[in-house]
């Protein structure tokens, strides 16, 4: 028996989009469960207290600075290399061997699961440089891990960036240089701070890498040889060793709200970009 | 003229970063798990499932087998539930609701690990084990959460691929009276179909890499699962719950189980750029 095509057509379009409904479904649950359970918990005391009693008690201060900490470390880490790199491959090099093996790299690098790079983390910067369990190991870490984010978006930013701005700065007499740095960068700043956010919020999410190059300390870090305890680390505890579900679901919340908005920010002006030079 | 050269060789030394972590992470691991393999040989490690470390025994096959089983599971979720929400984005949706839709699909990929795993107990375990039966923590569970966490990546890769195909294609069959459906079916997915397996192969990778979701609601029993309800330890799990503790010849063990875990990925990502750089 075969079925006639219209039909058929309205069949296909009514289960497609009912798996799309479903999976926005999916989305929408997750978000509501932790913000309903989670918020409740968020008290400025919850915000500005350190943890105690192993975080049956207390507040998340600790970990909020310990993950502030890392990030940011990673990310000074990281965003000259990674909009250097983006530099080269746009403006100085034509497509060739070395940006084949350039891109090689940073594709292979961002598909290296966070596992690997933590047991890397933990014998290289832990072990045999004697970091310890540490900020300046997980930041050197994280940075390896963002670097491929930054180095895609703002490639993407720098080549949005039209032609005829170049060859306007080039008629004026402007070398190279300073053509990248006084017209390309500053049109393409949206797109490349669109990679750092990205970088952010990937950064606050990771669990894997930080437990072992951080470690699992509940103390605040405040020099880069100090060892700590990340928001995420700390969530994971929590919710693994059942020491307090309200707690972990009020970290959680905190965790999850600051990466989305990080991310629809971020989103939002990679948007902008194109739209202006589309 | 001299400068311009300067500032050409500090970028290339930047743009060598990325590579060179690579090829730092390679080293780092196979130095620390290679003489594992070498001592208990490949086979050994490799085909068999008893893991003692505290006794000297170091098979890896069970957790191997988890890790493709869980990473199955998972595409069988996950592939038709992404390439459905592609297919519509791509396709089917109108210009103005697909700019609130791809975002908001987007967001999935914020949502880290942890929180997709703390679900994962909280919901799906207690489904599990009250209508199915079993311990709840389990390869089902395992699979069903990284089908959900493997979307994001199947659902830009394969809008890339579908909108990629020239709409002359979509003009020339509707012009010979095929539906949109049609149109779809016959033409656009059989011209996007290499975009859709790098989007499925790399969508494999991230399941097979994935670690604590996986540790929080798969179980981490150590035997090879006889059904989808017994739970499972993956490679990555393995790695997680001993290196903490690990000393010795066992940490040598954990980064010879990351050796094979890397080499599968890599092998993964390999054949996905392969096929992109074939179209």
């Amino acid at each position: 028996m075969r079925l006639d095509p219209r039909l058929t057509q309205i069949l296909a379009k009514t289960l497609l989009w009912a798996l799309t409904g479903f999976t926005l479904l999916i989305l929408l649950f997750i978000i509501v469960d932790i913000s309903v359970k989670g918020l409740p918990q968020v008290t400025p005391l919850f915000l500005f207290q350190n943890p105690q009693d192993l975080g049956r008690a207390g507040g998340i201060f600790s970990t909020i600075i310990a993950s502030a900490y890392i990030t940011g470390l990673a990310i000074l880490i990281a965003s000259p290399l990674g909009v250097g790199t983006a530099i080269y491959l746009t403006e100085y090099t034509r497509e060739g061997w070395a940006t084949r093996i350039i891109r090689f790299g940073a594709e292979c690098l961002a598909g290296v699961p966070s596992i690997i790079l933590g047991l890397f983390g933990f014998v290289l910067f832990v072990m045999k440089l004697g970091l310890g369990w540490s900020v300046l190991s997980g930041g050197l870490t994280l940075a390896i891990m963002v670097l491929p984010i930054i180095i895609r978006t703002s490639e993407e930013a720098i080549k949005s960036v039209p032609r005829d701005y170049r060859t306007a700065c080039y008629s004026l007499g402007m070398s190279q240089w300073q053509t990248i740095t006084r017209i390309v960068l500053p049109s393409a700043l949206p797109g490349i701070t669109t990679g750092i956010m990205l970088s952010v919020g990937r950064s606050l999410g990771e669990t894997a890498v930080t437990l072992f190059t951080v470690g699992a300390a509940l103390r605040t870090p405040t020099t880069l040889f100090d060892s700590g305890r990340t928001m995420a680390v700390h969530f994971y505890i929590l919710a693994r060793e059942g020491i307090s579900m309200p707690n972990a679901y009020g970290t959680a919340a905190i965790l999850m709200i600051s990466i989305l908005l990080i991310n629809l920010t971020a989103y939002t002006l990679m948007q902008r970009l194109m739209k202006r030079y589309s | 003229m001299a400068r311009g050269k300067f500032i050409e060789r500090v970028l290339f030394f930047l743009a060598l970063s990325s590579i060179s972590s690579l090829a730092l992470i390679t080293f780092f691991i196979f130095l620390e798990g290679l003489p594992l393999i070498l001592h208990t040989g490949l086979t050994d490690f490799i085909a068999s499932s008893h893991w003692a470390p505290t006794k000297g025994h170091f098979g890896i096959l069970a957790m191997i087998v988890s890790s493709i089983l869980v990473t199955l599971g998972a595409i069988v979720l996950g592939v038709p539930l992404g390439l459905s929400c592609a297919i519509v984005l791509a396709e089917f949706s109108p210009e103005r609701l697909k700019r609130i839709l791809k975002p908001t699909l987007e967001l999935l990929a914020g949502i880290p690990s942890v929180v997709y795993g703390f679900l994962g107990v909280i919901w799906l375990v207690p489904l599990i084990r009250d209508y199915l039966g079993g311990p709840g923590l389990s390869l089902l569970a395992g699979s069903l959460i990284l089908g959900i966490m493997i979307l994001p990546t199947v659902i830009s890769i394969s809008i890339d691929a579908l909108t990629a195909v020239p709409d002359t294609y979509r003009e020339g069959s509707i012009a010979l009276g095929a539906t949109q459906w049609q149109t779809v079916r016959r033409v656009i997915l059989p011209a996007a179909s290499s975009g859709i397996i790098t989007a499925i192969i790399l969508g494999m990778g991230r399941a097979i890499g994935e670690t604590m979701a996986t540790i929080m609601v798969a179980g981490n029993a150590l035997k090879l699962p006889a059904s989808i309800l017994d739970p499972v330890r993956t490679l990555t799990s393995n790695i997680a719950l001993e290196l903490g503790y690990a000393a010795g010849r066992h940490r040598e063990a954990l980064f010879a189980t990351g050796i094979v875990l890397f080499v599968i990925i890599m092998v993964l990502n390999f054949s996905a750029t392969l096929l992109t750089r074939r179209k």
